[in-house]
């Protein structure tokens, strides 16, 4: 057994904390209040290789695994929170099932784009009459000669204003034609057609500086060499993403958990109320102990969830917890952080406030806790599958 | 153009830093290891050089345990050529570390050697002056600009007074100080790459050379914790408080 990261691992860890030093409090502070994309950060980390952390060599990227995506995104999110840890998210992970079913042209004209940076892609799922149950989407896919037409709508679609391509999952056969309801589904690389596609942004809670949208698909023409694999699998084809993404999210809660800490330990450490450091209070002190033991605990899991993906080992109960106890650790550690502040904890220059309202999302977002709790209930556990 | 960059392993600067009570050292559970700021500086220059003629070598060079090859690998990464490690035991005095680096510069005979002005860790300043002694060569400490051509090395140094310009022929020493450049992070690629770079290892014994320190440490100690401030109510009260209490004045 051996819990000590490898030589590269630790390369990695150091390196993305001293390129995130270039992007301090204030730059994230601003882009969130300006709902401003933070191109120069994102652009910096392609520069410097990292979006290309996971996808193979062949294609541009550096193929390492996924436990390497995750510490990059720890640290990511450690120093910008959620709109450092969203702005590049889907670059690292997103093209998974383009990267393992994806016709090879596909691969070579795209993959190299998006470790370079130049091509951002946005995840078209989410559906406003189809939350967490993906397969009943009403987005269509009809061929029609070398093309499919699609019409329908996506919501909660992030970074839709700054993507050119966006990896779409519509039905190509209607739900009450099919046998099992994972059929009949299938997965685009679509352009994202500002003429057929009109992009809303929603306001939300946080996490400004990148954009979460609603799609109205209108007619979108799709070149039938857009399709991700064969037609009718792109569901599966979704399940390959799954583990990795959640592994992701949970390496990214377990970094902005410990960002929060260390804001609040610092403070409880510095600022003196009846005479004694606020820290000297057990009861400003243990929640932070609390949270600091928790964030531990979920990285370790996060770690291990990530180990086995990479040994190709079946992880898919470890990931499910990974993301259960980090989000939840996330959101306790940015709470105490917020409360070990006090009045400052509510206030923008403090930053907490903006790590609170990010690690809210975190509990809801790709996949929600009681999502995560039903999965660890009927295939760990085995008990009675309850929806 | 060879480069040799001694570099240290210190204490990351952001590490809190305790003193074991029996004065013997620092703990070091949990700190952090970095290149020491100011070689992570002399390696940027380094490289630099090397983008402009693009012929150069940047050979990295550290005296110390196995566990500074994580340094090296960094300044590999960086995008260094090669390492050597002389691997020695502490404790290991200025003057060592100085002989050992004019050895190796003697078998490496690079054309220039920059290393930083002192180590975060014990602020000596005393290698590159030792070193250059050692060897013979000019040297120009805490530069804030370098310039090559013609076989020759222009160095603005930053001192008391303000900016002085030194010129000499290479081979030379130069020491770099804290605003010559903002020192670059590694690539992921870089960081492959530097996995099947060259890290030589050269255990100190067979260098023959005659280390005994000449200096010993006695004992660490914390600063003394600093107190409280305190608001006076005028310009006058300040400075009869400077003169009979600070006496300072
Ligand atoms: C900031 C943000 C960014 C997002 N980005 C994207 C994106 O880029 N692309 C994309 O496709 N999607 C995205 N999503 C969507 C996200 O992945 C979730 O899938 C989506 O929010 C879930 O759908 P819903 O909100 O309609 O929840 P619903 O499915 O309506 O669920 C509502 C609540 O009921 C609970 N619930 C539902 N069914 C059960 C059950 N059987 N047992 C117990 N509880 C249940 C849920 O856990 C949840 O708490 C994003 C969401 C957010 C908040």
């Amino acid at each position: 057994m051996d819990f000590e990261l490898t030589a590269v691992q630790q390369e990695i860890v150091h390196g993305v904390r001293q390129l995130c030093k270039r992007f301090p409090d204030a730059y994230w502070r601003e882009h969130d209040a300006a709902h401003e994309f933070p191109h120069a950060f994102y652009h910096a980390v392609a520069e410097a290789g990292y979006l290309g952390v996971a996808i193979p060599g062949q294609y541009g990227g550096s193929g390492l695994g996924i436990a390497e995506a995750a510490l990059l995104m720890r640290e990511v999110a450690y120093a910008g929170a959620m709109n450092a840890a969203s702005s590049i998210h889907l670059s690292i992970f997103g093209l998974t099932p383009v990267v393992l079913h994806g016709a090879e042209e596909m691969k070579r004209k795209y993959l190299p784009e998006v470790v370079s940076g130049k091509l951002h892609a946005a995840f078209a799922v989410t559906e406003p009459d189809a939350g967490n149950d993906i397969t009943h989407i009403k987005t269509f896919a009809r061929r029609d000669g070398d093309y499919y037409v699609i019409n329908g709508r996506k919501i909660f679609t992030t970074k839709a204003q700054v993507a050119r391509k966006m990896l779409l999952l519509a039905r190509t056969i209607p739900l009450e034609n099919t046998s099992r309801k994972t059929d009949g589904l299938s997965l685009f690389f679509a352009d994202l057609d500002r003429a057929a596609v009109e992009v809303r942004e929603l306001e939300k809670l946080g996490r400004h500086a990148v954009d979460t949208n609603i799609l109205f698909i209108d007619n979108l023409r799709v070149p039938a060499t857009d399709l991700v694999g064969e037609e009718g699998r792109g569901f599966r084809y979704l399940l390959d993403g799954l583990n990795p993404e959640r592994i992701l999210v949970a390496a990214e809660a377990v970094g902005i958990g410990r960002a929060a800490v260390d804001r609040a330990v610092r403070y409880a450490k510095e600022r003196v109320v009846f005479g004694r450091p606020i820290g000297q209070n057990q009861a400003i002190a243990h929640p932070l102990a609390e949270a600091y033991a928790k964030l531990e605990v979920a990285d370790l899991i996060t770690i291990k969830a990530a180990w086995l993906f990479d040994q190709r080992k079946p992880c898919g109960a470890e990931a499910a917890v990974a993301k259960l106890l980090a989000a939840e650790a996330a959101f306790q550690a940015c709470d105490r952080a917020v409360q070990t502040l006090g009045g400052y904890g509510y206030m923008r220059e403090y930053d907490v406030e903006r790590y609170f309202r990010e690690c809210r999302m975190l509990k809801i977002a790709p996949l929600s806790q009681e999502m995560a709790l039903n999965m660890i209930s009927e295939h760990v556990l085995r008990l009675p599958r309850s929806y | 153009m060879k480069i040799l960059v001694p570099i240290k392993r210190v204490p990351d600067p952001a590490t809190t830093i305790r003193v074991l009570a029996d004065g013997s050292g620092i703990a070091t559970d949990n700190v952090k290891w970095v290149i020491n700021p100011f070689d992570e500086i002399a390696v940027e220059e380094a490289l630099r050089v090397k983008e402009k003629q693009p012929a150069s070598e940047v050979v990295v060079v550290a005296v110390g345990e196995p566990a500074w090859q994580e340094q090296l690998r960094t300044a590999l990464a960086m995008g260094a050529d090669r390492a050597v490690l002389v691997r020695i035991s502490p404790p290991v005095d200025t003057g060592a570390v100085a002989r050992i680096l004019a050895r190796v510069a003697a078998d490496e005979k690079p054309d220039l050697i920059i290393l930083g002005k002192q180590a975060i860790d014990d602020d000596s300043n005393q290698i590159g002056q030792m070193l250059a002694e050692l060897l013979g060569w000019p040297q120009a400490t805490f530069a804030s600009k370098v310039e090559l051509a013609d076989g020759r090395c222009t160095v603005v140094r930053e001192v008391d007074g303000g900016l002085e310009t030194l010129s000499f022929p290479l081979p030379g020493v130069i020491t770099t100080d804290l605003r010559l450049n903002e020192p670059r992070y590694a690539s992921l690629p870089g960081i492959m790459k530097a996995r099947k770079k060259e890290l030589k290892e050269i255990p100190v014994e067979t260098l023959g050379l005659n280390l005994a320190p000449l200096l010993k440490v006695r004992r660490l100690a914390s600063p003394s914790k600093r107190q409280a401030g305190r608001k006076v109510a005028s310009a006058a009260e300040l400075v009869s408080l400077l003169h009979s209490e600070a006496k300072v004045l």
